[in-house]
């Protein structure tokens, strides 16, 4: 059952890495955020003292998860923000229908939102005849080329300079070829004045929702996020449910880790923290404002003190940046809303692991991703857990779709492995059976594989069990 | 921090399953170095391998099953157990407590892990050995497994003892940071991705105009030095104990 899928991974790999145009973007882009996030994390001992206070703010926080929550509604509800909870993905991109037909909308602008990838929303909302325009620039410019994020801070990492001009000259009316910055970001910028002029709502996401005081506070750079959220009549905002924070005072240090993992900086260009419509005698803001809060699987997460981890996550994206497989692959090939370390333990518990499973096994536990997470998930560790319940029987796991790889042949080897790792006679008898044999293994399976760019080892033809015996090694 | 213990008189050994089955020299060496600091080294001869093969393939009952094996052959004394290897080391002095976290053998456990250490570690730290090198001059890189920088910790131990070597040239690799691409199983798993990440460490090897790298790690050397093979490269890949004995001996 899995066997298609499993292909579809290894051949979009495969694909990725013949590409060499995308390579070299990939490389450039990615260790050029990896050397910026070390400029701003360049003392080790502060850095590892706030990835602690980054963490322990997260944990901490899912805890009291439910109390936060409740907290964060009444004190949103206060201050004038209409809150509603969704399950599922589908309930979430029903409600913001709701809004829009409410207020008779068919346009939504949309500042960068993770969660909105997660429902599908720009497809949800052709099917129902509106119009979901993207504003953040990297999203902009891969709805002009029809193509999902393939990144979840850098949208357009796949794509350089010269593609990006290519893509506005093919896709933009009356748009010439070129490859000046200042050019193409004029013509995003009139493009997309217009649209905001226009919109009957305004889309966004949510960094931290902050309990204690209800506020809603949203990192951004262009300023889209800022026009977003108070140029149309209504903004709706799209949260996780484990973005809640407790107290304001928690919010500095998640935003140091968040920019400063994210893209190198120390602050970024806006912070938004918004606090509910527009006020009798203000002259600007929406005069209505939603919170979307999505479980989509979350509170089952919650459940697991292991799996529940992966809720600390503050979508930087700097476990992408330092993995060796995402950098050599991109985005895409992971076909999933969030790829990369972070994708890997996330995607198979939204979506099962019966159908994202083979995302878990696309990593050599290289611990690079967990060395840098600003929040300290154990990535890795979950890996191992996936890989676990990817085996387990039915009922004996906990993620969604487990088990969906188990079978005879692995059963077998590993416990054929286990008994010649455990009993010493099996032992001796395999180090043997390498030793005389070893030469001429038939060139299949796991072998074949490995050999595809890589001599066969040559087994020993003494171990060095028998040659520290020989050599007078006291043996015990 | 790890504490480590000062000239301990007698130790244990632990060659990995590596060693036995594909590089039993460079399991040698380790042990020639541990004695020639004036340490008894002991072999337990039913230790096997560290269980990480199936722990990071999702198969933990069998992990656990070959881990209490070690924690078995190893019981005779609490001597401090050397390990020429920063993955297998870090398996066994990290990952064994996660492993057991809740198992009743946890304390056994844990008290096992805690005697583990990486042998260019324990030679610089416990042992204070210092060398002298009788080779000819040479320019080596180092290629440090993920492991042993980032579990282990134990780079800068490793590169120091080189240091050591008066006619040895240490470059520095580009993206020394970065996995080779083994990780074990992935290896075989993901053989296409694995293969474009060797192929990058090959090439950073040889942007060094190194004519060999050394390594801590079994695993990374069979990975590296077999793509190296393969494409007729003449880089030699070497065990940094195995090494190290070679250029003292002259
Ligand atoms: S898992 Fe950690 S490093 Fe990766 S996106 Fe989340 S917070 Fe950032």
């Amino acid at each position: 059952m899995d066997k298609p899928k499993k292909a579809t991974f290894a051949r979009a790999a495969a694909r990725a890495l013949a590409d060499t145009q995308l390579r070299d973007n990939l490389r450039f882009a990615t260790q050029s955020l990896r050397q910026k996030r070390l400029a701003v994390f360049d003392d080790p001992e502060a850095t590892e003292a706030l990835r602690e206070i980054g963490s322990r703010i997260k944990a901490r926080g899912l805890t009291r998860l439910p109390r936060l929550l409740e907290q964060l509604e009444a004190r949103c509800q206060k201050n004038g923000i209409m809150v509603h909870w969704a399950e599922t993905t589908e309930e979430a991109n029903r409600i913001v229908l709701s809004i829009m037909e409410a207020h008779g909308a068919r346009k939504v602008v949309k500042g960068k939102s993770m969660v909105s990838e997660e429902m599908h929303f720009n497809a949800f909302m052709k099917d129902h005849g509106k119009e979901a325009l993207e504003t953040d620039l990297g999203e902009f410019i891969i709805q002009l080329n029809n193509e999902p994020p393939s990144h979840i801070i850098v949208p357009a990492i796949h794509k350089n300079r010269k593609q990006i001009g290519k893509i506005f000259a093919d896709k933009i009316p009356g748009t010439d070829y070129t490859e000046d910055t200042d050019i193409l970001l004029a013509t995003a910028r009139r493009i997309l004045r217009e649209h905001y002029r226009t919109a009957d709502i305004g889309l966004s996401g949510v960094n931290f929702a902050v309990a204690e005081t209800g506020t809603l506070c949203l990192v951004e750079n262009e300023g889209n996020g800022r026009m977003c959220t108070t140029v149309p009549p209504v903004h709706v905002a799209l949260m996780g449910l484990e973005k809640v924070v407790e107290t304001l005072d928690e919010v500095p240090p998640l935003y140091r880790l968040l920019c400063g993992s994210a893209t190198g900086q120390r602050i970024t260009t806006y912070f938004n923290m918004i606090k509910g419509p527009r006020q009798k005698g203000e002259k600007d803001g929406p005069k209505e404002v939603h919170l979307v809060i999505l479980d989509n699987g979350r509170s089952r997460m919650l459940a697991d003190p292991q799996l529940r981890q992966v809720l600390q996550c503050i979508r930087c994206g700097t476990c992408l940046n330092h993995c060796p497989v995402y950098t050599r692959i991109g985005g895409h090939a992971y076909n999933s809303t969030y790829p990369g370390p972070i994708g890997e333990i996330l995607m198979p518990q939204l979506e099962g692991l019966d159908t994202k499973g083979e995302l878990v096994f696309a990593s050599s536990l290289c611990n690079a991703c967990s060395e840098v997470c600003p929040v300290k998930i154990p990535i890795p560790e979950l890996i191992r857990r996936m890989r676990n319940e990817s085996y387990l029987k039915r009922g004996k796991g906990v993620i969604p779709g487990h088990g969906f790889k188990r079978n005879a042949v692995e059963r077998v080897v590993w416990k054929g492995w286990r008994y010649s790792q455990t009993i010493p006679m099996l032992n001796w008898a395999m180090l043997k059976t390498l030793a005389i044999a070893g030469r001429i293994l038939p060139n299949v399976g796991p072998l074949k594989a490995w050999t595809r760019v890589r001599t066969k080892p040559v087994f020993a033809k003494e171990s060095l069990k028998q040659l520290t015996r020989q050599e007078g090694i006291r043996h015990e | 921090m790890t504490e480590f213990p000062q000239n301990p008189s007698t130790v244990y050994y632990f060659g990995t399953c590596l060693s036995d089955m594909i590089y039993p020299e460079a399991g040698m060496a380790g042990i020639r170095l541990l004695q020639r600091e004036g340490v008894e080294v002991i072999y337990p001869s039913r230790q096997s391998c560290c269980g990480q093969p199936a722990y990071n393939s999702g198969f933990p009952d069998e992990a656990r099953a070959v881990a209490l094996a070690q924690v078995d052959a190893f019981s005779g004394s609490n001597a401090p157990i050397v390990v020429p290897s920063g993955s297998c080391a870090g398996m066994m002095r990290i990952h064994y407590p996660l492993l057991f976290e809740h198992e009743p053998d946890y304390f056994r456990v844990k008290r096992f892990s805690e005697r583990i250490f990486e042998l260019t570690s324990f030679l610089r730290h416990s042992l204070n050995a210092t060398y002298t090198d009788k080779g000819p001059p040479v320019t080596l890189t180092w290629h440090s497994s993920c492991h042993a920088r980032r579990e282990m910790v134990c780079t800068e131990d490793s590169k120091a003892l080189l240091r050591q070597l008066a006619n040895v040239t240490l470059v520095e690799l580009e993206n020394e940071h970065e996995c080779c691409g083994f990780g074990g199983t992935f290896s075989v798993k993901r053989p296409e991705i694995s293969a474009a990440m060797v192929k990058d460490k090959v090439r950073d090897i040889q942007n060094t105009g190194a004519s060999a790298f050394i390594t801590g790690d079994c695993g990374c050397m069979m990975n590296i030095s077999g793509h190296m093979e393969s494409r007729k490269n003449p880089i030699s890949g070497h065990h940094i104990a195995e090494f190290i004995l070679e250029r003292i001996h002259g």
